[in-house]
């Protein structure tokens, strides 16, 4: 077997991991590698050719293809060595990574330390059972979108989406653009799961019909979808089966949420987060694991890459100077959602870290003015009033971790409706 | 007169409102300066960049990913897209390269976002 040794290993070639790895190097790990199961690196990136990243780290509008492609150089100039058309299939005992190369076959390799940086993948028909035929022409919006970005294949011509998440709103837009007609735009929730300004920028600006509280009840169609029927929802997210009506269409998109993907994780015994479906970790990225760390997408799912690069700096400086033996460790205090919080990434602190530590969270439900507080027993650590609240945009709020001796708790509470 | 619009320049996504009189009065609930400046531009006249994919040839891909250097009038996408369907570039292109000037006269250029 091919055996390669190495200060810090990142597992996934997006920009988690182009940002962790380059991360790694600029803290002092001669060695880092960066592996990649797909043929170039970049991620989920590649396939968004939509502007609106960077924002907040270049101060300008950048497409994904060009946010991953200054990293890319980055990483390249900085001296990061990728393994690409490479698969790891296991983290076994001293971090050793067992994984697949088409040329080399198993490879072994052993790092110092690790960073986990596997993304996410979206949900499927068969994680939420919409009842009916199984014809051809049913797409996650993802897949469907790979497709036309990078394949230059056309999915259909009128076209149904179901979820109101940002890829499914993208998606909207680029079919629309490439001369389909988007019939509608589905949403079982009574609001918008993703940003306001792809509702506007996607749906609005092309008259495409936004129906929340609604939900497919059944696809039609044998060989190919004929339509789908739609009906509205009650309280209880049931069909009001009064209200049902059928769209004819030759395609339907599931824009229906991601999973982070943690097969790896689960497997090497990581402690899990059962709300965020990722690996809990401290205010350094760091698993239950000592020497895995993790960010990105397979942490929790966030709306923003400059909140992934920011997030995947600090996992790969960490995972450096793990591997350099200079990373101090102290007491763990757990972060708990208090009211009003759905969850809190990091899960826990380490008290020796010292320094300030950002605290991501997403609200429980929609709200208006809202005031944000993070607490450690009656002392309130960060407090910030926002003008209006919602799940699909994540909160942040910035503490000082030094002399914390207690746990911290994170809250919402609305003020003004 | 007032209508409503929501700021799309950065995430936050502000419901600004613009008064009008024979001109523009006020633009009101931006968080931040640019807002304003968008609620005004967008309110004359809506502008967009376009992000879409052009055939390449002699490439890895083929498709390349490419976009307006700056945003075009809204009402001008569909032409735009129009003029890119019909076009095809041979590698190697490299990011930040012209591919079309002034496109559809709109006075923007066509430019790749990745290398190929
Ligand atoms: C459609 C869509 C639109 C978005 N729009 C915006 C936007 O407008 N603005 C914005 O700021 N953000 C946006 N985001 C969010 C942002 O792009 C993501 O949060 C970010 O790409 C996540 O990066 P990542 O590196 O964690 O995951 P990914 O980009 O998914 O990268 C994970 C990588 O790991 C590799 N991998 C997985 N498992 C293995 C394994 N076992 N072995 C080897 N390699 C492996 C995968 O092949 C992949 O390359 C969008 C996301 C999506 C999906
Ligand atoms: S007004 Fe400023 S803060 Fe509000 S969305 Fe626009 S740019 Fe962002």
């Amino acid at each position: 077997m091919h055996t390669v040794f190495c200060d810090v290993a990142v597992i996934g070639a997006g920009p988690a991991g182009l940002a962790a790895a380059i991360a790694a190097k600029q803290e002092g790990a001669a060695n880092v590698l960066l592996i990649e199961r797909d043929t170039a690196p970049g991620g989920i990136l590649q396939q968004c050719i939509h502007p609106g990243f960077g924002l907040q780290l270049f101060r300008e509008e950048l497409t994904g293809p060009e946010y991953a492609g200054r990293f890319v150089k980055e990483a390249r100039e900085a001296g990061v060595e990728l393994l690409s058309d490479t698969m790891v299939l296991s983290i076994g005992e001293d971090h050793i990574l067992t994984c697949a190369n088409p040329e080399k076959g198993l490879v072994e390799i052993h790092p110092g330390a690790i960073v986990l940086a596997m993304g996410c993948r979206e949900r499927t028909r068969a994680n939420i059972r919409i009842p009916g035929e199984r014809p051809a022409g049913v797409y996650t919006a993802g897949t469907a979108q790979r497709l036309i970005n990078r394949q230059n294949a056309m999915v259909g011509r009128r076209v149904v989406i179901l979820g109101s998440g940002d890829i499914g709103m993208i998606m909207a837009r680029r079919m629309t653009l490439e001369g389909a007609k988007v019939e509608a735009v589905v949403e079982l929730l009574p609001y918008l799961a993703g940003l306001t300004r792809n509702r506007v920028q996607c749906l609005d600006d092309f008259d495409i019909p936004l129906l929340l509280s609604h939900t497919v009840t059944a696809i039609e169609g044998k060989r190919r979808v004929e339509a789908v029927r739609i009906a509205q929802v009650d309280q209880q997210r049931r069909p009001i089966p009064e209200t049902e009506r059928t769209i004819p269409c030759d395609t339907l998109l599931l824009s229906v949420g991601l999973i982070p993907e943690n097969e790896l994780t689960r497997a090497a015994g990581i402690e899990m987060d059962s709300i965020t479906n990722g690996p809990s970790v401290d205010q350094r990225m760091e698993t239950s694991r000592p020497g895995i760390f993790a960010c990105g997408n397979v942490v929790h799912v966030n709306d923003l890459v400059d909140n992934v690069t920011a997030e995947s700096r600090t996992a790969g400086a960490c995972a450096a100077r793990y591997a350099l033996g200079t990373l101090p460790r102290g007491q763990a205090l757990g972060v708990a959602h208090g009211s009003g919080v759905r969850y809190v990434c990091p899960q826990r602190l380490d008290a020796a870290a010292g320094g300030k530590a950002a605290l991501y969270f997403r609200v429980a439900a929609p709200g208006g003015k809202t005031v944000l507080t993070a607490r450690c027993g009656e002392t309130i650590l960060a407090r910030r009033t926002v003008p209006r609240v919602s799940p699909g945009e994540m909160c942040r709020l910035d503490i000082d971790t030094a002399h914390l001796t207690a746990p911290v708790t994170v809250e919402a509470q609305e003020v003004e409706a | 007169m007032s209508k409503s619009i929501t700021c799309t320049r950065c995430p936050m996504g502000c419901a600004l409102t613009v008064e009008e009189a024979g001109g523009i009065l006020a633009v009101t609930g931006n968080g931040c300066p640019q807002g304003e400046e968008y609620g005004r531009s967008e309110y004359i006249c809506p502008v967009r960049t376009l992000t879409t994919t052009v055939l390449v040839t002699g490439g890895a891909e083929p498709l390349l990913p490419v976009r307006t250097d700056r945003p075009i009038p809204k009402a001008m996408l569909f032409d735009c897209m129009e003029l890119v369907r019909s076009m095809s570039v041979a590698a190697p292109v490299s990011a930040g390269q012209v591919l079309l000037e002034n496109i559809a006269g709109t006075g923007a250029n066509l430019i790749a976002c990745a290398d190929r």
